[in-house]
């Protein structure tokens, strides 16, 4: 992504209630920065906002020095693998659909999203015959076809294995070295700590807390984020003082 | 009664014209009905599906009623507008196959159309967020979604098959009950009974619920095997 992110006031209702509560961002243009918090927090509704799924009740999203640039090319992997019964290459031919591009090029992006994530033998086979493993790389196949500036990852790994998590992990690192920015909702700490540079830490739908991970982890500033990784991170001392 | 039945099954044996003419313009009809309804219901289900505008409650209501139409009373309407002073008189309809189809069609495209707003509608919520998040138009998102439950919309189609074949009430209106030209396995046992020839009656009976029965299996079949493969 070439133009940084700025988010500013960003408030979101749903069912009268308020999601996000002046949600103040302003995020590098690389790397992997990682949204943490409680259930509730908003997290998910963020990364909603940011892809334009639900509409924001006020504030703004911008990108550019002037939040005026157009909006870079996204892509949303969800927790659950939303996949439409049919095979592999179908649900990854629909990332690309919107485009318009010719049968040819399509055929040459899914091709090569698939072989990206592992999946190039499978390309027929029915998508949800697949593991939860493999189901999720098919969710990845779908990003990488669409050559995202930013990706937007909603707990990509919560219900799967160990080994299939650090699958895809190596995935997330490869996109992010490809130059994507990617937004990583994420309850395993341990995930955030590998793959993230910074991290917002999200507490009743405002922002609690944003620096480098090892800042926050180690010292957090704020009670909420304090609260939040304590509970998380039973284990880890933090130092109180501010 | 038994006798009856042996009698009905000494026709059936026999591979009676007069029963297996009936039997074939009546598949006829409601597939070609059934059909009609799926081209026409299908889309306009899928898009009430996902559309959101003012009323689409009510649209939605009215639609589910629909599904309940009076076979007669659809049949009136048809009879009016295709009979001579009607304004579709000019075609010369009335009294023919082709009548008996859009009366069967009128009476199928609510209920297949309601039958596929409910099912895309429950695929929508699985997939619709992440359908909207690849940037897809409309038209490509119903595309994706009736991919997606193609297999249970075989329940709509089988439904519609089913609502086309039993009918009576306006296939009878508009079809006029006319032997060998729009006499259909309905309407024949509803003369034949009058007539008291039980034994017809009741062949042409067995031969309907063998029918739809048959369809009902090979959709079945056809079903399973589908979803074994493609999960």
């Amino acid at each position: 992504m070439a133009l940084p992110l700025r988010i500013s006031g960003l408030v979101v209702e749903a069912g009268g209630r308020r999601v996000l509560d002046g949600v103040d961002l302003e995020l590098a243009t690389r790397g992997v920065t990682a949204i943490i918090g409680p259930n509730g927090a908003g997290k998910s509704t963020l990364l909603r906002a940011l892809d334009g799924l639900v509409a924001p009740t006020a504030g703004r999203i911008g990108f550019g020095d002037d939040g005026a640039a157009t909006a870079p090319r996204r892509a949303f992997v969800f927790q659950k693998t939303a996949l439409v019964r049919a095979s592999v290459a179908r649900n990854v031919a629909l990332a690309v659909e919107a485009e318009g591009l010719p049968a040819a090029e399509a055929r040459a992006r899914v091709d090569h999203a698939l072989a990206r994530v592992g999946l190039s033998g499978r390309a027929r086979d029915a998508a949800r015959r697949l593991s939860g493993g493999e189901q999720q790389r098919v969710a990845f196949a779908r990003a990488w076809a669409r050559a995202p500036e930013l990706l937007l990852l909603d707990e990509p790994t919560a219900s799967l294995d160990p080994a299939a998590m650090e699958e895809i992990e190596r995935l997330v690192a490869a996109l992010r070295d490809a130059g994507t920015k990617v937004l990583l909702v994420s309850h395993n700490l341990g995930q955030v700590a590998r793959l993230a540079e910074d991290v917002v830490v999200l507490a009743a739908g405002r922002v609690a807390e944003h620096g480098p991970v090892d800042v926050v982890f180690r010292r957090p500033a704020s009670e909420a984020a304090r609260a939040y990784l304590k509970g998380e991170l039973p284990w880890q001392s933090f130092d109180a003082s501010p | 009664m038994l006798e009856t039945f042996a009698q009905a099954s000494a026709l059936l044996l026999a591979l009676d014209p007069s029963v297996a003419g009936i039997a074939a313009l009546s598949l006829r009809v409601s597939l070609a009905a059934t059909a009609i309804g799926c081209a026409v219901g299908i889309p306009a289900g899928a898009f009430l599906a996902i559309a959101r505008f003012p009323g689409r409650g009510g649209a939605i209501v009215a639609l589910n009623a629909l599904m309940g139409l009076p076979a007669v009373v659809v049949g009136l309407v048809i009879y009016l507008a295709l009979s001579r002073s009607g304004p579709l008189g000019h075609l010369g309809l009335l009294f023919t196959p082709a009548a008996m189809v859009v009366a069967q069609a009128v009476l199928v495209t609510p209920l297949v159309a309601a039958l596929t707003r409910q099912i895309v509608e429950d695929a929508e919520g699985e997939l619709g967020e992440q359908l909207r998040s690849l940037g897809l138009p409309a038209w490509r998102r119903v595309r994706a979604l009736l991919l997606d439950v193609r297999f249970s919309l075989a329940v709509a189609v089988l439904a519609a098959f089913g609502r086309a074949i039993a009918e009576v009430g306006a296939v009878l209106v508009v079809g006029g009950n006319i032997a060998g030209h729009t006499r259909t396995m309905t309407t024949a046992i509803s003369l034949e009974t009058q007539k008291g020839d039980l034994p017809l009656a009741l062949a042409l009976g067995m031969v309907l619920l063998a029918l739809v029965l048959v369809v009902n299996a090979a959709a079945a079949v056809l079903r399973a095997h589908a979803l074994r493969r493609h999960g």
